[in-house]
């Protein structure tokens, strides 16, 4: 199990690293598609096989496709892509910088995080997923599904014709 | 492909393999492959029959009796455009990239109605596992009885998915030569055909198993035949219901022609699922009522 | 102004709710798809089995020899003036001592071509035959890759006389003998 693991860790990293080095934005897309298949066999490690599940539903199946169609459609290519402005460069490295630094701190602060049992942890199985979702945490669920529907109604407002 | 049969793809297995000069050789080679894998991972979830009992041992004719298989499957069936837009796109063709970009927008489209079709369903038996769901639907208690119209939605939506016809779009071959596989040929091809007729296969499984009761059969119980007889009748029930919907499948073919672009997005998006969030809500009210409220 | 009873009036009326539907109309479609299935088919599966041609079948020209195996044909012309698509041309040649067995009457025809690619098959050329020596038949012209082995010569046209050609059918249905 420990060397499933640091495997998959490695293959994770492996294509987080491929998606920002890659030249061809169709290999980013795919490299980040191997990511999300690493990080949901971490999920299924961990015995939560719900959110292995949705994760490739949801990032894998759709978001990413949608990536990717937007990328073809464009069709980007190495000749076409102008540099960008070394001041837009400088900001995106201080903002990374700066993520990185919370990430940091909150992990620091966070003390020491215990290591869950993945045999024990039926958490992840749905019967408890749904448990706890609809019982402990009801009202951030509703606030959610809440947000979904106004940039459902936003999209549509969007991508309505505008009225004369 | 318009003009396949099984005689056909063998013959292509022999033909020359063809790579474009200017595709994109490792996408290209990889694009088949991803396809035909994705097709056949499917029917791991898929239970084929009931439990055999041979030499004291206990052997259930199902790959895996996974926890959510439900959610794998429509996973599994997301993840199978990919294959298509990556050789759509590693083929360096305007056809092949026509193909490829309407292959993905009618798959995630047709995904939405589908999947709500079979919430109804999980809904209505309370589990994700496609055998308990089976199971459930033991005696003459189909959920085509129930779910009519989730039915409906489901093979409207799994002709769609295949990319049968009349959803046949991607590779329409009067607009866009051969689709997202003009540039294909020999095994390559193959794979694609394969892939497809895989995938007609395999929904035709799920369509026997999630509503017309698997491999049930009706009042097979009161012969009082042995268990592992009744296994194996099982499955040749459930292959048979398998075989009437290919049938169903090539039928639809034989009468039905293609849909225009637009229509297609309008049946999928302003028909279907609507219909479908109505169907599960209508499904909730009854389930509600049943319990008493 | 109706030409026809049989020309419908196109309405754009508005579908009922069962039409939108569609689905009555595609179990109609399907019904007739299965409908299909039991007819008769309409066609052959031609290597293996051919289709018969009709008694009127007007194909591949034959020049006929009379029974003892002579040429019937004595270069008059008259099928060469006859035909619409001047596909017939002929030069004529006197018999020698000698050659009786070979020409029946005392001209024959030294070189007869017809060009397949400007003959219509109309049969004219037929009608127009004075000693029933040309005849259309029930073989079929063979696609060829080059234009000049459309024009058939004698070496195509004349019956061989081990193996006579059977037009005992032709110009029956059209009343001449």
């Amino acid at each position: 199990m420990e060397i499933l693991f640091y495997l998959l860790a490695i293959v994770a990293i492996a294509s987080a690293l491929g998606v920002v080095l890659s030249k061809n934005p169709v290999y980013s897309v795919l490299s980040l598609i191997c990511t999300f298949f690493a990080i949901a066999a971490q999920y299924i490690l961990l015995n939560a096989q719900f959110l292995a599940a949705v994760h490739i539903i949801v990032y894998a199946g759709a978001i990413m496709v949608l990536f990717l169609f937007v990328i073809m459609l464009l069709n980007l290519n190495i000749l076409v892509e102008t540099q960008r402005f070394t001041t837009a460069r400088l900001t995106a490295a201080f903002t990374g910088g700066l993520l990185c630094l919370v990430l940091i701190a909150a992990l620091r602060s966070a003390g020491d995080i215990k290591a869950a049992n993945p045999a024990n942890a039926k958490i992840g199985l749905i019967e408890n997923l749904g448990m706890t979702l609809f019982n402990q945490y009801l009202l951030p669920f509703e606030v959610s599904s809440l947000l979904f529907l106004a940039a459902m109604v936003g999209a549509v407002v969007l991508a309505k014709k505008e009225i004369a | 492909m318009v003009y396949c049969s099984p005689w056909l793809t063998e013959q292509s297995f022999f033909k020359e393999d063809f790579t474009p000069a200017h595709a994109d050789k490792f996408l290209f080679n990889l694009a088949p492959g991803i396809a035909m894998f994705v097709a056949l991972i499917t029917g791991a979830a898929i239970p084929w029959g009931g439990t055999l009992h041979l030499f004291g041992t206990d052997y259930a004719l199902q790959i895996a009796d996974l926890n959510i298989g439900i959610l794998y499957i429509s996973g599994v069936v997301s993840i199978g455009v990919y294959g298509i837009m990556l050789g759509g796109w590693a083929s360096n063709n305007k056809f092949a990239l026509l193909g490829a970009i309407r292959a993905s927008s009618q798959m995630i489209s047709y995904e939405i109605g589908m999947g709500i079709a079979i919430i109804a369903i999980v809904m209505m038996s309370g589990s994700l596992s496609l055998d308990e769901i089976v199971r459930q639907q033991a005696g003459f208690h189909w959920n085509i009885f129930y779910q009519p119209i989730g039915f409906l939605i489901f093979i409207t939506c799994a002709f769609a998915e295949c990319n049968r016809t009349p959803f046949d779009l991607p590779e329409c071959e009067q607009e866009l030569v051969g689709g997202y596989h003009t540039e294909y040929s020999s095994m390559k091809l193959g794979f694609f055909m394969f892939s497809e007729y895989v995938n007609m296969f395999i929904s035709s499984a799920l369509m026997a198993s999630l509503y017309f009761g698997g491999y049930n059969m009706p009042f097979i119980d009161q012969l009082g035949l042995p268990q592992n007889v009744l296994t194996l009748l099982g499955t040749a029930f459930l292959f048979a219901k398998i075989f009437f919907f290919i049938f169903f499948f090539m039928w639809i073919r034989w009468t039905i022609p293609r849909f225009r672009y637009d229509q297609l997005m309008h049946l999928g998006w302003k028909v279907l699922m609507p219909l479908a969030i109505v169907n599960m809500l209508l499904t909730g009210g009854a389930i509600l009522l049943k319990n008493g409220l | 102004m109706l030409l026809t009873n049989r020309s419908k009036v196109v309405s754009k009326k508005e579908m009922t709710l069962s039409e939108k539907l569609y689905l009555p109309a595609i179990a109609t479609g399907l019904g007739i798809t299965l409908k299909h299935f039991f007819q008769k088919k309409a066609t052959f599966s031609y290597p293996e089995v051919q289709r018969e041609f009709a008694p009127v079948f007007r194909g591949r020209h034959v020049l006929k020899r009379d029974d003892q195996g002579a040429e019937r044909c004595t270069a008059c012309g008259l099928c060469a003036v006859a035909c619409p698509a001047e596909a017939i041309t002929m030069i004529a040649a006197e018999r020698k001592r000698g050659e009786e067995h070979l020409y029946r009457e005392e001209k024959y025809a030294e070189k007869y071509e017809i060009n397949m690619l400007r003959c219509i098959f109309c049969g004219l050329c037929e009608e127009a035959c004075p000693k029933e020596a040309i005849f259309l038949t029930d073989r079929i012209t063979t696609a060829e890759y080059h234009r000049d082995t459309f024009i058939y010569g004698k070496d195509k046209l004349v019956e061989p006389i081990d193996q006579r050609v059977d037009v005992s059918l032709r110009g029956k249905p059209s009343g001449r003998d």
